[in-house]
Protein backbone atom coordinates (compact mmCIF):
# COMPACT_ATOMS: atom_id res chain seq x y z
CA UNK A 1 0.00 0.00 0.00
CA UNK A 2 1.39 3.67 -0.77
CA UNK A 3 2.69 4.92 2.29
CA UNK A 4 0.40 7.83 3.33
CA UNK A 5 -2.15 4.60 3.01
CA UNK A 6 -0.81 2.92 5.37
CA UNK A 7 -0.98 5.37 7.86
CA UNK A 8 -4.41 5.92 7.49
CA UNK A 9 -4.87 2.22 7.46
CA UNK A 10 -3.45 2.21 10.95
CA UNK A 11 -6.02 4.81 12.14
CA UNK A 12 -9.03 2.16 11.33
CA UNK A 13 -10.20 -0.01 13.76
CA UNK A 14 -11.05 -3.90 12.82
CA UNK A 15 -14.35 -4.03 11.74
CA UNK A 16 -15.10 -0.53 11.43
CA UNK A 17 -17.59 1.58 8.78
CA UNK A 18 -15.26 3.52 6.28
CA UNK A 19 -16.76 5.71 4.03
CA UNK A 20 -13.73 7.03 1.24
CA UNK A 21 -14.30 9.64 -1.08
CA UNK A 22 -13.07 9.60 -4.25
CA UNK A 23 -11.78 6.39 -3.45
CA UNK A 24 -10.17 6.00 -6.81
CA UNK A 25 -8.51 2.63 -7.34
CA UNK A 26 -9.69 1.36 -4.17
CA UNK A 27 -6.42 0.60 -3.01
CA UNK A 28 -6.97 1.31 0.72
CA UNK A 29 -10.24 0.04 0.95
CA UNK A 30 -8.57 -3.16 -0.45
CA UNK A 31 -6.42 -3.24 1.97
CA UNK A 32 -8.53 -2.54 4.61
CA UNK A 33 -11.30 -5.24 3.99
CA UNK A 34 -7.90 -8.02 3.41
CA UNK A 35 -6.72 -6.89 6.74
CA UNK A 36 -9.28 -5.59 9.14
CA UNK A 37 -12.48 -6.74 7.41
CA UNK A 38 -14.13 -3.34 7.52
CA UNK A 39 -17.03 -2.38 5.85
CA UNK A 40 -16.17 0.10 3.30
CA UNK A 41 -17.94 1.65 0.36
CA UNK A 42 -15.70 4.20 -1.83
CA UNK A 43 -17.14 6.98 -4.14
CA UNK A 44 -15.95 7.73 -7.30
CA UNK A 45 -17.00 9.19 -10.67
CA UNK A 46 -14.18 7.80 -13.51
CA UNK A 47 -15.39 4.73 -15.40
CA UNK A 48 -11.93 3.01 -15.51
CA UNK A 49 -11.46 3.34 -11.70
CA UNK A 50 -14.75 1.91 -11.31
CA UNK A 51 -14.18 -1.46 -13.38
CA UNK A 52 -10.63 -1.77 -11.30
CA UNK A 53 -12.42 -1.57 -7.77
CA UNK A 54 -15.41 -4.18 -8.81
CA UNK A 55 -12.46 -6.36 -10.25
CA UNK A 56 -10.64 -6.01 -6.32
CA UNK A 57 -13.86 -6.29 -4.56
CA UNK A 58 -14.35 -3.05 -2.84
CA UNK A 59 -17.82 -1.63 -2.65
CA UNK A 60 -17.90 1.37 -5.12
CA UNK A 61 -20.60 3.67 -5.67
CA UNK A 62 -20.87 5.92 -8.72
CA UNK A 63 -21.28 9.24 -7.18
CA UNK A 64 -19.98 12.74 -7.74
CA UNK A 65 -19.05 14.47 -4.69
CA UNK A 66 -20.00 17.95 -5.89
CA UNK A 67 -23.94 16.81 -6.19
CA UNK A 68 -24.17 16.31 -2.14
CA UNK A 69 -23.83 13.19 0.31
CA UNK A 70 -27.00 13.80 1.78
CA UNK A 71 -28.26 10.54 0.74
CA UNK A 72 -25.54 9.23 3.52
CA UNK A 73 -27.16 9.63 7.52
CA UNK A 74 -25.63 11.53 10.21
CA UNK A 75 -23.46 9.02 12.12
CA UNK A 76 -23.95 6.10 9.16
CA UNK A 77 -19.55 5.57 9.36
CA UNK A 78 -16.85 5.53 11.98
CA UNK A 79 -15.04 7.19 9.50
CA UNK A 80 -15.13 8.93 6.44
CA UNK A 81 -11.84 9.43 4.60
CA UNK A 82 -10.92 11.70 1.13
CA UNK A 83 -7.17 11.78 -0.42
CA UNK A 84 -6.15 14.34 -2.20
CA UNK A 85 -9.33 14.94 -3.90
CA UNK A 86 -10.72 17.99 -1.28
CA UNK A 87 -8.39 20.47 -4.10
CA UNK A 88 -11.27 19.09 -6.93
CA UNK A 89 -14.22 19.25 -5.29
CA UNK A 90 -16.50 22.55 -5.97
CA UNK A 91 -17.43 23.54 -2.27
CA UNK A 92 -14.45 21.74 -0.31
CA UNK A 93 -15.88 23.66 3.10
CA UNK A 94 -18.89 21.91 2.60
CA UNK A 95 -17.71 18.68 2.18
CA UNK A 96 -15.99 19.01 4.93
CA UNK A 97 -18.99 19.87 6.87
CA UNK A 98 -20.14 16.52 5.13
CA UNK A 99 -17.79 14.39 6.51
CA UNK A 100 -18.19 15.33 9.68
CA UNK A 101 -21.42 14.80 10.05
CA UNK A 102 -21.77 11.39 8.35
CA UNK A 103 -18.35 10.41 9.81
CA UNK A 104 -17.21 11.02 14.15
CA UNK A 105 -13.90 11.42 12.64
CA UNK A 106 -12.64 12.11 9.38
CA UNK A 107 -9.22 12.13 7.40
CA UNK A 108 -8.68 14.97 4.78
CA UNK A 109 -4.69 14.83 2.50
CA UNK A 110 -4.32 17.23 0.01
CA UNK A 111 -1.63 18.81 -2.09
CA UNK A 112 0.01 21.51 -0.14
CA UNK A 113 0.17 24.43 -1.98
CA UNK A 114 2.84 26.36 -0.08
CA UNK A 115 5.44 23.80 -0.97
CA UNK A 116 8.83 25.62 -1.65
CA UNK A 117 8.89 24.08 -4.63
CA UNK A 118 5.86 25.78 -5.80
CA UNK A 119 6.75 28.77 -4.22
CA UNK A 120 9.98 28.67 -6.36
CA UNK A 121 8.10 27.91 -9.64
CA UNK A 122 6.14 30.60 -9.37
CA UNK A 123 8.31 33.05 -7.91
CA UNK A 124 11.27 32.03 -10.28
CA UNK A 125 9.23 31.13 -13.36
CA UNK A 126 6.41 33.34 -13.08
CA UNK A 127 4.71 30.22 -13.82
CA UNK A 128 1.45 28.47 -12.59
CA UNK A 129 3.30 25.31 -10.27
CA UNK A 130 3.57 21.95 -11.82
CA UNK A 131 5.05 19.35 -9.92
CA UNK A 132 4.91 15.28 -9.46
CA UNK A 133 1.61 15.21 -7.55
CA UNK A 134 0.16 18.18 -9.44
CA UNK A 135 0.90 17.13 -13.28
CA UNK A 136 -1.71 19.45 -15.08
CA UNK A 137 -1.39 22.52 -16.95
CA UNK A 138 -3.84 25.18 -15.03
CA UNK A 139 -6.24 25.48 -18.09
CA UNK A 140 -6.64 21.15 -17.56
CA UNK A 141 -6.84 20.48 -14.48
CA UNK A 142 -9.12 18.94 -11.87
CA UNK A 143 -7.72 20.87 -9.49
CA UNK A 144 -10.02 23.95 -9.12
CA UNK A 145 -9.23 24.98 -5.07
CA UNK A 146 -5.53 24.70 -4.40
CA UNK A 147 -4.51 25.53 -0.49
CA UNK A 148 -1.83 26.06 1.70
CA UNK A 149 -1.79 24.29 5.29
CA UNK A 150 -1.88 27.33 6.51
CA UNK A 151 -4.78 28.15 4.16
CA UNK A 152 -6.78 24.54 5.58
CA UNK A 153 -5.90 25.51 8.84
CA UNK A 154 -7.39 28.73 8.67
CA UNK A 155 -10.71 27.05 7.67
CA UNK A 156 -10.50 24.36 10.20
CA UNK A 157 -10.12 27.18 12.97
CA UNK A 158 -12.84 28.97 11.84
CA UNK A 159 -15.07 25.80 11.24
CA UNK A 160 -13.53 25.33 15.14
CA UNK A 161 -12.63 21.56 14.33
CA UNK A 162 -10.66 19.30 16.16
CA UNK A 163 -7.15 18.27 14.79
CA UNK A 164 -6.25 15.27 16.72
CA UNK A 165 -3.60 14.63 14.66
CA UNK A 166 -1.34 16.29 11.75
CA UNK A 167 1.64 15.79 9.56
CA UNK A 168 3.27 16.37 6.33
CA UNK A 169 4.84 14.16 3.66
CA UNK A 170 6.82 14.49 0.57
CA UNK A 171 5.68 13.99 -2.82
CA UNK A 172 6.19 10.23 -2.91
CA UNK A 173 4.24 10.26 -0.04
CA UNK A 174 6.67 9.12 2.81
CA UNK A 175 6.39 10.98 5.87
CA UNK A 176 9.89 12.26 7.30
CA UNK A 177 10.19 14.09 10.61
CA UNK A 178 12.11 17.23 9.78
CA UNK A 179 9.59 18.15 7.54
CA UNK A 180 7.50 18.83 9.95
CA UNK A 181 9.21 21.57 11.80
CA UNK A 182 7.91 23.76 9.03
CA UNK A 183 5.11 21.59 7.30
CA UNK A 184 4.01 24.19 5.43
CA UNK A 185 7.19 24.47 3.37
CA UNK A 186 8.66 21.10 3.44
CA UNK A 187 5.32 19.43 3.03
CA UNK A 188 4.23 18.48 -0.31
CA UNK A 189 0.94 16.61 0.58
CA UNK A 190 -0.80 17.55 3.91
CA UNK A 191 -2.80 15.05 6.17
CA UNK A 192 -5.52 15.86 8.89
CA UNK A 193 -7.35 13.53 11.24
CA UNK A 194 -10.40 15.72 12.68
CA UNK A 195 -12.78 15.42 14.82
CA UNK A 196 -16.35 17.47 15.62
CA UNK A 197 -16.39 21.16 17.16
CA UNK A 198 -15.32 20.25 20.40
CA UNK A 199 -14.76 17.15 20.89
CA UNK A 200 -18.46 15.49 20.87
CA UNK B 1 -23.88 -16.43 -44.23
CA UNK B 2 -22.10 -18.63 -41.19
CA UNK B 3 -24.52 -20.33 -39.49
CA UNK B 4 -25.74 -19.16 -36.01
CA UNK B 5 -24.15 -22.31 -34.47
CA UNK B 6 -21.11 -21.21 -35.28
CA UNK B 7 -21.22 -17.33 -34.28
CA UNK B 8 -18.37 -16.57 -32.17
CA UNK B 9 -19.72 -15.36 -28.68
CA UNK B 10 -23.10 -17.30 -29.59
CA UNK B 11 -23.82 -20.35 -27.22
CA UNK B 12 -25.73 -21.47 -30.88
CA UNK B 13 -28.01 -23.21 -31.62
CA UNK B 14 -30.44 -24.09 -28.39
CA UNK B 15 -33.66 -25.84 -27.28
CA UNK B 16 -35.89 -25.22 -24.77
CA UNK B 17 -36.55 -27.62 -21.78
CA UNK B 18 -39.37 -28.45 -19.47
CA UNK B 19 -39.99 -28.61 -15.80
CA UNK B 20 -43.07 -30.41 -14.28
CA UNK B 21 -43.71 -29.64 -10.69
CA UNK B 22 -46.15 -31.46 -9.16
CA UNK B 23 -48.53 -31.52 -6.32
CA UNK B 24 -50.20 -27.96 -4.60
CA UNK B 25 -48.49 -24.94 -5.37
CA UNK B 26 -49.71 -21.85 -2.73
CA UNK B 27 -49.68 -18.56 -4.20
CA UNK B 28 -49.35 -14.86 -1.89
CA UNK B 29 -52.68 -14.05 -3.24
CA UNK B 30 -53.99 -17.36 -1.22
CA UNK B 31 -54.98 -19.36 -4.25
CA UNK B 32 -53.18 -22.24 -5.28
CA UNK B 33 -52.03 -24.04 -8.78
CA UNK B 34 -52.30 -27.89 -8.84
CA UNK B 35 -48.83 -28.15 -10.18
CA UNK B 36 -47.10 -26.00 -12.42
CA UNK B 37 -44.75 -26.24 -15.60
CA UNK B 38 -42.31 -23.98 -16.85
CA UNK B 39 -39.94 -24.00 -19.84
CA UNK B 40 -36.27 -23.09 -19.81
CA UNK B 41 -33.06 -22.67 -21.24
CA UNK B 42 -29.68 -23.56 -20.40
CA UNK B 43 -26.60 -22.68 -21.21
CA UNK B 44 -23.47 -23.65 -20.78
CA UNK B 45 -22.20 -26.75 -18.43
CA UNK B 46 -22.96 -26.88 -14.59
CA UNK B 47 -19.48 -27.74 -12.84
CA UNK B 48 -19.06 -30.79 -10.51
CA UNK B 49 -19.19 -28.67 -7.32
CA UNK B 50 -22.73 -27.17 -8.47
CA UNK B 51 -20.88 -23.74 -7.74
CA UNK B 52 -21.39 -22.29 -11.28
CA UNK B 53 -24.92 -21.41 -11.87
CA UNK B 54 -26.55 -18.65 -12.85
CA UNK B 55 -30.55 -17.39 -12.66
CA UNK B 56 -31.60 -15.34 -15.50
CA UNK B 57 -34.68 -13.40 -14.37
CA UNK B 58 -36.77 -11.94 -17.79
CA UNK B 59 -38.71 -8.65 -17.59
CA UNK B 60 -42.20 -7.67 -18.48
CA UNK B 61 -42.63 -9.15 -22.01
CA UNK B 62 -39.32 -11.46 -21.79
CA UNK B 63 -38.96 -15.39 -21.70
CA UNK B 64 -37.21 -18.56 -21.47
CA UNK B 65 -34.98 -17.60 -24.69
CA UNK B 66 -32.76 -15.45 -23.65
CA UNK B 67 -29.46 -16.30 -26.03
CA UNK B 68 -28.82 -17.89 -29.06
CA UNK B 69 -31.36 -19.54 -31.67
CA UNK B 70 -33.24 -21.92 -31.90
CA UNK B 71 -32.70 -22.64 -35.49
CA UNK B 72 -30.27 -22.32 -38.29
CA UNK B 73 -32.40 -20.05 -40.02
CA UNK B 74 -33.66 -17.74 -36.90
CA UNK B 75 -33.61 -14.10 -37.83
CA UNK B 76 -32.83 -12.77 -34.20
CA UNK B 77 -30.93 -14.62 -30.93
CA UNK B 78 -32.82 -14.69 -27.93
CA UNK B 79 -33.28 -11.11 -25.87
CA UNK B 80 -30.53 -10.80 -24.26
CA UNK B 81 -27.60 -12.57 -26.57
CA UNK B 82 -25.82 -9.24 -26.01
CA UNK B 83 -24.81 -10.38 -22.72
CA UNK B 84 -24.62 -14.20 -22.37
CA UNK B 85 -22.39 -15.90 -24.52
CA UNK B 86 -19.09 -17.50 -24.66
CA UNK B 87 -16.65 -14.25 -23.47
CA UNK B 88 -19.35 -12.31 -22.81
CA UNK B 89 -20.65 -10.88 -19.09
CA UNK B 90 -22.36 -13.82 -18.55
CA UNK B 91 -19.47 -15.83 -19.70
CA UNK B 92 -20.78 -18.90 -20.83
CA UNK B 93 -17.50 -21.00 -20.59
CA UNK B 94 -17.34 -20.36 -17.12
CA UNK B 95 -21.23 -20.00 -15.96
CA UNK B 96 -24.55 -22.43 -16.33
CA UNK B 97 -27.41 -20.37 -17.13
CA UNK B 98 -30.40 -21.13 -16.46
CA UNK B 99 -33.43 -19.35 -17.83
CA UNK B 100 -36.69 -19.76 -17.22
CA UNK B 101 -40.19 -18.47 -18.46
CA UNK B 102 -41.90 -17.02 -15.67
CA UNK B 103 -45.15 -18.67 -14.38
CA UNK B 104 -48.08 -17.04 -15.91
CA UNK B 105 -45.95 -16.29 -18.94
CA UNK B 106 -47.06 -17.32 -22.33
CA UNK B 107 -44.52 -18.68 -24.02
CA UNK B 108 -44.94 -22.63 -22.95
CA UNK B 109 -44.84 -22.17 -18.77
CA UNK B 110 -48.16 -22.40 -16.78
CA UNK B 111 -50.04 -19.11 -17.10
CA UNK B 112 -53.29 -17.89 -18.39
CA UNK B 113 -53.07 -19.32 -21.74
CA UNK B 114 -52.37 -22.67 -20.36
CA UNK B 115 -55.23 -25.36 -20.11
CA UNK B 116 -56.25 -25.96 -16.56
CA UNK B 117 -56.23 -29.56 -15.52
CA UNK B 118 -58.90 -29.24 -13.20
CA UNK B 119 -61.35 -27.97 -16.14
CA UNK B 120 -59.92 -29.05 -18.96
CA UNK B 121 -60.30 -25.32 -20.25
CA UNK B 122 -57.65 -22.45 -20.90
CA UNK B 123 -57.33 -20.66 -17.42
CA UNK B 124 -57.71 -17.39 -19.14
CA UNK B 125 -58.82 -14.34 -16.81
CA UNK B 126 -59.07 -16.86 -14.35
CA UNK B 127 -55.37 -17.48 -14.00
CA UNK B 128 -54.68 -16.36 -10.35
CA UNK B 129 -52.53 -13.49 -9.45
CA UNK B 130 -48.44 -14.35 -9.41
CA UNK B 131 -46.13 -11.73 -7.03
CA UNK B 132 -42.50 -11.70 -7.68
CA UNK B 133 -42.48 -13.70 -4.38
CA UNK B 134 -44.51 -16.69 -6.24
CA UNK B 135 -41.57 -16.55 -9.12
CA UNK B 136 -38.81 -16.80 -6.85
CA UNK B 137 -40.48 -19.95 -4.88
CA UNK B 138 -41.24 -21.54 -8.59
CA UNK B 139 -37.81 -20.62 -9.68
CA UNK B 140 -36.38 -22.56 -6.55
CA UNK B 141 -37.84 -25.63 -7.36
CA UNK B 142 -36.78 -25.11 -10.57
CA UNK B 143 -33.32 -24.80 -9.11
CA UNK B 144 -34.00 -28.36 -6.58
CA UNK B 145 -34.94 -29.78 -10.23
CA UNK B 146 -31.67 -28.94 -11.90
CA UNK B 147 -29.71 -29.93 -8.14
CA UNK B 148 -28.63 -26.53 -7.71
CA UNK B 149 -28.52 -25.28 -3.91
CA UNK B 150 -27.12 -22.11 -4.28
CA UNK B 151 -26.82 -19.38 -7.22
CA UNK B 152 -23.59 -17.94 -7.40
CA UNK B 153 -25.63 -15.43 -8.96
CA UNK B 154 -29.10 -14.06 -9.65
CA UNK B 155 -29.24 -11.35 -12.87
CA UNK B 156 -31.90 -9.67 -14.40
CA UNK B 157 -32.92 -6.02 -16.03
CA UNK B 158 -36.20 -4.25 -14.74
CA UNK B 159 -38.54 -6.62 -13.28
CA UNK B 160 -36.17 -9.39 -13.46
CA UNK B 161 -34.15 -7.18 -11.21
CA UNK B 162 -37.02 -6.81 -8.91
CA UNK B 163 -36.70 -11.00 -8.95
CA UNK B 164 -33.07 -10.63 -7.53
CA UNK B 165 -33.59 -8.16 -5.29
CA UNK B 166 -36.61 -10.86 -4.14
CA UNK B 167 -34.13 -13.87 -4.41
CA UNK B 168 -31.76 -11.74 -2.25
CA UNK B 169 -34.28 -11.18 0.50
CA UNK B 170 -36.22 -14.66 0.95
CA UNK B 171 -33.48 -16.70 0.00
CA UNK B 172 -30.36 -15.45 1.35
CA UNK B 173 -28.53 -18.60 1.81
CA UNK B 174 -29.32 -20.06 -1.68
CA UNK B 175 -27.86 -16.90 -3.98
CA UNK B 176 -23.61 -15.58 -3.51
CA UNK B 177 -25.19 -12.23 -5.68
CA UNK B 178 -27.42 -10.43 -7.25
CA UNK B 179 -27.49 -8.10 -10.01
CA UNK B 180 -30.31 -5.23 -10.40
CA UNK B 181 -30.15 -3.77 -13.40
CA UNK B 182 -32.63 -0.67 -14.24
CA UNK B 183 -34.31 -1.83 -11.61
CA UNK B 184 -36.57 -0.26 -8.46
CA UNK B 185 -37.30 -1.03 -5.10
CA UNK B 186 -41.03 -0.44 -5.49
CA UNK B 187 -43.25 1.39 -8.64
CA UNK B 188 -43.88 4.94 -8.57
CA UNK B 189 -47.04 6.26 -9.11
CA UNK B 190 -46.36 7.83 -12.09
CA UNK B 191 -45.05 4.04 -13.33
CA UNK B 192 -47.81 2.45 -11.86
CA UNK B 193 -49.83 4.72 -14.07
CA UNK B 194 -48.35 3.61 -17.39
CA UNK B 195 -49.16 0.16 -16.68
CA UNK B 196 -52.85 1.16 -15.80
CA UNK B 197 -53.15 2.67 -19.23
CA UNK B 198 -51.66 -0.02 -20.79
CA UNK B 199 -54.15 -2.92 -19.20
CA UNK B 200 -56.99 -0.05 -20.09
CA UNK B 201 -56.08 -0.27 -23.44
CA UNK B 202 -56.50 -4.10 -23.36
CA UNK B 203 -59.59 -4.75 -21.33
CA UNK B 204 -61.81 -2.02 -22.69
CA UNK B 205 -60.96 -3.44 -26.93
CA UNK B 206 -63.96 -5.39 -27.36
CA UNK B 207 -61.80 -8.09 -28.63
CA UNK B 208 -60.62 -8.84 -25.30
CA UNK B 209 -64.14 -10.17 -23.87
CA UNK B 210 -63.38 -10.05 -20.50
CA UNK B 211 -60.67 -12.34 -20.79
CA UNK B 212 -62.20 -15.15 -22.61
CA UNK B 213 -61.11 -14.18 -26.31
CA UNK B 214 -59.25 -17.39 -26.44
CA UNK B 215 -62.74 -19.56 -26.05
CA UNK B 216 -64.40 -17.15 -28.75
CA UNK B 217 -61.04 -17.93 -31.26
CA UNK B 218 -60.56 -13.80 -31.25
CA UNK B 219 -57.56 -11.75 -29.96
CA UNK B 220 -57.23 -8.19 -28.55
CA UNK B 221 -55.18 -7.15 -30.83
CA UNK B 222 -55.77 -3.77 -30.95
CA UNK B 223 -55.35 -3.03 -27.13
CA UNK B 224 -52.27 -5.32 -26.96
CA UNK B 225 -50.70 -3.16 -29.83
CA UNK B 226 -51.32 -0.11 -27.76
CA UNK B 227 -50.64 -1.14 -24.55
CA UNK B 228 -47.15 -1.92 -26.14
CA UNK B 229 -46.72 1.49 -28.47
CA UNK B 230 -47.20 3.15 -24.67
CA UNK B 231 -44.56 0.91 -23.06
CA UNK B 232 -42.10 1.08 -25.81
CA UNK B 233 -42.05 5.06 -25.86
CA UNK B 234 -41.53 4.89 -22.05
CA UNK B 235 -38.83 2.08 -22.34
CA UNK B 236 -36.87 4.76 -24.83
CA UNK B 237 -35.57 8.36 -24.03
CA UNK B 238 -36.83 11.73 -25.99
CA UNK B 239 -33.24 12.22 -27.84
CA UNK B 240 -32.80 8.52 -28.83
CA UNK B 241 -36.28 8.33 -30.43
CA UNK B 242 -35.24 11.94 -32.35
CA UNK B 243 -32.27 10.03 -33.46
CA UNK B 244 -33.74 7.24 -34.84
CA UNK B 245 -36.86 8.30 -36.32
CA UNK B 246 -36.36 12.44 -36.42
CA UNK B 247 -39.58 13.99 -37.98
CA UNK B 248 -39.27 13.73 -41.77
CA UNK B 249 -42.70 13.73 -43.61
CA UNK B 250 -43.63 10.90 -46.01
CA UNK B 251 -44.88 12.63 -48.18
CA UNK B 252 -42.84 15.27 -48.49
CA UNK B 253 -45.47 18.13 -47.67
CA UNK B 254 -48.94 18.32 -46.02
CA UNK B 255 -51.30 18.55 -48.98
CA UNK B 256 -50.06 15.05 -49.44
CA UNK B 257 -50.26 13.69 -46.11
CA UNK B 258 -51.73 10.56 -45.24
CA UNK B 259 -52.18 8.65 -42.38
CA UNK B 260 -48.77 6.97 -41.02
CA UNK B 261 -46.70 10.56 -41.83
CA UNK B 262 -43.82 9.78 -39.08
CA UNK B 263 -41.02 7.51 -39.40
CA UNK B 264 -42.11 7.08 -34.81
CA UNK B 265 -45.92 6.15 -36.32
CA UNK B 266 -44.75 3.69 -38.49
CA UNK B 267 -42.58 2.01 -36.18
CA UNK B 268 -44.94 2.18 -33.38
CA UNK B 269 -47.60 0.57 -35.08
CA UNK B 270 -45.39 -1.96 -36.45
CA UNK B 271 -43.72 -2.79 -33.06
CA UNK B 272 -47.61 -3.31 -31.52
CA UNK B 273 -49.00 -5.33 -34.08
CA UNK B 274 -46.02 -7.88 -33.77
CA UNK B 275 -45.86 -7.63 -30.27
CA UNK B 276 -50.02 -8.38 -30.00
CA UNK B 277 -49.37 -11.53 -32.61
CA UNK B 278 -46.81 -13.18 -29.91
CA UNK B 279 -47.69 -12.12 -26.46
CA UNK B 280 -50.93 -12.88 -24.33
CA UNK B 281 -53.21 -10.09 -23.16
CA UNK B 282 -54.07 -11.64 -19.71
CA UNK B 283 -49.99 -12.58 -19.29
CA UNK B 284 -49.57 -8.87 -19.96
CA UNK B 285 -51.78 -7.90 -17.33
CA UNK B 286 -50.51 -10.10 -14.69
CA UNK B 287 -47.31 -9.35 -15.51
CA UNK B 288 -47.93 -5.61 -15.13
CA UNK B 289 -49.98 -6.46 -11.87
CA UNK B 290 -46.77 -8.15 -10.34
CA UNK B 291 -44.88 -5.42 -11.40
CA UNK B 292 -46.81 -3.09 -9.75
CA UNK B 293 -47.53 -4.80 -6.07
CA UNK B 294 -43.70 -5.42 -5.80
CA UNK B 295 -42.71 -4.13 -2.32
CA UNK B 296 -40.22 -6.12 -0.86
CA UNK B 297 -39.84 -3.66 1.73
CA UNK B 298 -43.74 -4.02 2.70
CA UNK B 299 -43.75 -7.04 4.65
CA UNK B 300 -40.55 -4.85 6.81
CA UNK B 301 -43.18 -2.13 7.45
CA UNK B 302 -42.36 -0.13 4.49
CA UNK B 303 -38.55 -0.38 5.84
CA UNK B 304 -36.44 -0.83 2.68
CA UNK B 305 -33.13 -1.25 4.83
CA UNK B 306 -34.71 -4.26 7.34
CA UNK B 307 -35.69 -5.91 4.03
CA UNK B 308 -32.23 -6.10 2.94
CA UNK B 309 -30.86 -6.85 5.80
CA UNK B 310 -32.07 -10.05 5.19
CA UNK B 311 -29.84 -10.62 2.52
CA UNK B 312 -26.56 -11.78 2.77
CA UNK B 313 -25.06 -11.46 -0.63
CA UNK B 314 -22.81 -9.15 -2.95
CA UNK B 315 -24.72 -6.71 -5.02
CA UNK B 316 -24.30 -5.13 -8.27
CA UNK B 317 -26.52 -2.16 -8.86
CA UNK B 318 -26.54 -0.32 -12.47
CA UNK B 319 -28.86 2.03 -13.84
CA UNK B 320 -28.99 4.10 -17.20
CA UNK B 321 -28.76 7.98 -17.68
CA UNK B 322 -31.61 8.56 -19.82
CA UNK B 323 -34.09 5.81 -18.12
CA UNK B 324 -36.85 8.00 -16.89
CA UNK B 325 -38.99 4.67 -16.44
CA UNK B 326 -37.06 3.57 -14.05
CA UNK B 327 -34.58 6.09 -13.21
CA UNK B 328 -31.42 6.24 -11.66
CA UNK B 329 -32.84 7.49 -8.78
CA UNK B 330 -34.74 4.63 -8.13
CA UNK B 331 -31.29 2.64 -8.47
CA UNK B 332 -30.11 4.99 -5.81
CA UNK B 333 -32.64 4.37 -3.55
CA UNK B 334 -31.58 0.48 -3.82
CA UNK B 335 -27.88 1.98 -3.27
CA UNK B 336 -28.75 3.87 -0.39
CA UNK B 337 -30.61 0.81 1.38
CA UNK B 338 -28.16 -1.63 0.95
CA UNK B 339 -25.08 0.48 2.16
CA UNK B 340 -27.16 1.05 5.18
CA UNK B 341 -27.90 -2.38 5.70
CA UNK B 342 -24.06 -3.02 5.67
CA UNK B 343 -24.01 -4.73 2.03
CA UNK B 344 -21.52 -5.31 -0.15
CA UNK B 345 -22.87 -3.46 -3.22
CA UNK B 346 -20.97 -2.25 -6.49
CA UNK B 347 -23.17 0.45 -8.48
CA UNK B 348 -22.39 2.41 -11.62
CA UNK B 349 -25.21 5.01 -13.73
CA UNK B 350 -24.01 4.61 -17.28
CA UNK B 351 -24.12 6.78 -19.73
CA UNK B 352 -26.35 5.60 -22.48
CA UNK B 353 -29.34 7.63 -24.65
CA UNK B 354 -31.18 4.71 -25.12
CA UNK B 355 -33.46 5.08 -21.50
CA UNK B 356 -34.99 2.38 -20.25
CA UNK B 357 -34.23 -0.28 -22.86
CA UNK B 358 -30.23 0.47 -22.75
CA UNK B 359 -30.08 -2.52 -20.21
CA UNK B 360 -30.61 -5.18 -23.43
CA UNK B 361 -28.06 -3.41 -25.35
CA UNK B 362 -23.86 -3.90 -25.82
CA UNK B 363 -22.87 -0.58 -24.27
CA UNK B 364 -19.40 -0.72 -23.91
CA UNK B 365 -19.46 0.65 -20.22
CA UNK B 366 -22.28 -1.48 -18.87
CA UNK B 367 -21.26 -4.52 -20.43
CA UNK B 368 -17.60 -3.75 -19.41
CA UNK B 369 -18.75 -3.08 -15.26
CA UNK B 370 -21.24 -5.90 -15.49
CA UNK B 371 -18.48 -8.43 -16.67
CA UNK B 372 -15.76 -7.29 -14.13
CA UNK B 373 -18.51 -8.39 -11.55
CA UNK B 374 -19.66 -11.45 -13.36
CA UNK B 375 -16.07 -12.23 -14.59
CA UNK B 376 -14.89 -12.30 -10.08
CA UNK B 377 -18.00 -14.33 -9.19
CA UNK B 378 -16.88 -16.71 -12.25
CA UNK B 379 -13.40 -16.92 -10.14
CA UNK B 380 -14.79 -17.53 -6.94
CA UNK B 381 -17.01 -20.81 -8.63
CA UNK B 382 -13.86 -22.15 -9.89
CA UNK B 383 -12.23 -21.50 -6.63
CA UNK B 384 -14.80 -23.16 -4.77
CA UNK B 385 -15.04 -26.31 -7.09
CA UNK B 386 -11.19 -26.79 -6.45
CA UNK B 387 -11.50 -26.31 -3.26
CA UNK B 388 -13.97 -28.90 -3.24
CA UNK B 389 -12.38 -31.41 -5.34
CA UNK B 390 -9.34 -31.07 -2.99
CA UNK B 391 -11.75 -32.65 -0.16
CA UNK B 392 -12.87 -35.25 -1.69
CA UNK B 393 -11.62 -38.48 -1.01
Amino acid sequence: MRPDLEIIADLIKPGARVLDLGCGEGELLAGLQAEKQVNGYGLDVDPDNIAICVRKGVNVIEQNLDQGLSNFPDDSFDMVVMTETLQSVRLPARVLDEMLRIGQECIVTFPNFGHWRSRGHLFLKGRMPMARHLPHDWHDTPNIHLCTVKDFERLVQDKGLRIIQRFVAGADHRNRPLMNLMPNLFGAIAFYRLGRPGGA
Amino acid sequence: MAKHSAHEGSVGIVAPQRFCAPGEFALQCGESLDGFELVFETYGQLNAARSNAVLICHALSGNHHAAGYHAEDDAKPGWWDACIGPGKAVDTNRFFVVSPNNLGGCHGSTGPATVNPATGAVFGPAFPTVTVKDWVRSQALLADHLGIERFAVVVGGSLGGMQAMQWAIDLPERIGAAVLIAAAAKLSAQNIAFNEIARQAITSDPQYRDGHYRSANANPDMGLGLARMIGHVTYLSDFGMGQKFGRELKSGDLSAARDVEFQVESYLRHQGKSFSQRFDANTYLLMTRALDFFDPAGEWDGDLVAALEQARCDFLVLSFSTDWRFSAARSKEIVDALIAAGRNVVSAVIESAHGHDSFLLPLPRYTSVFKAFMDRLAAGAEADAEAGSGDAP
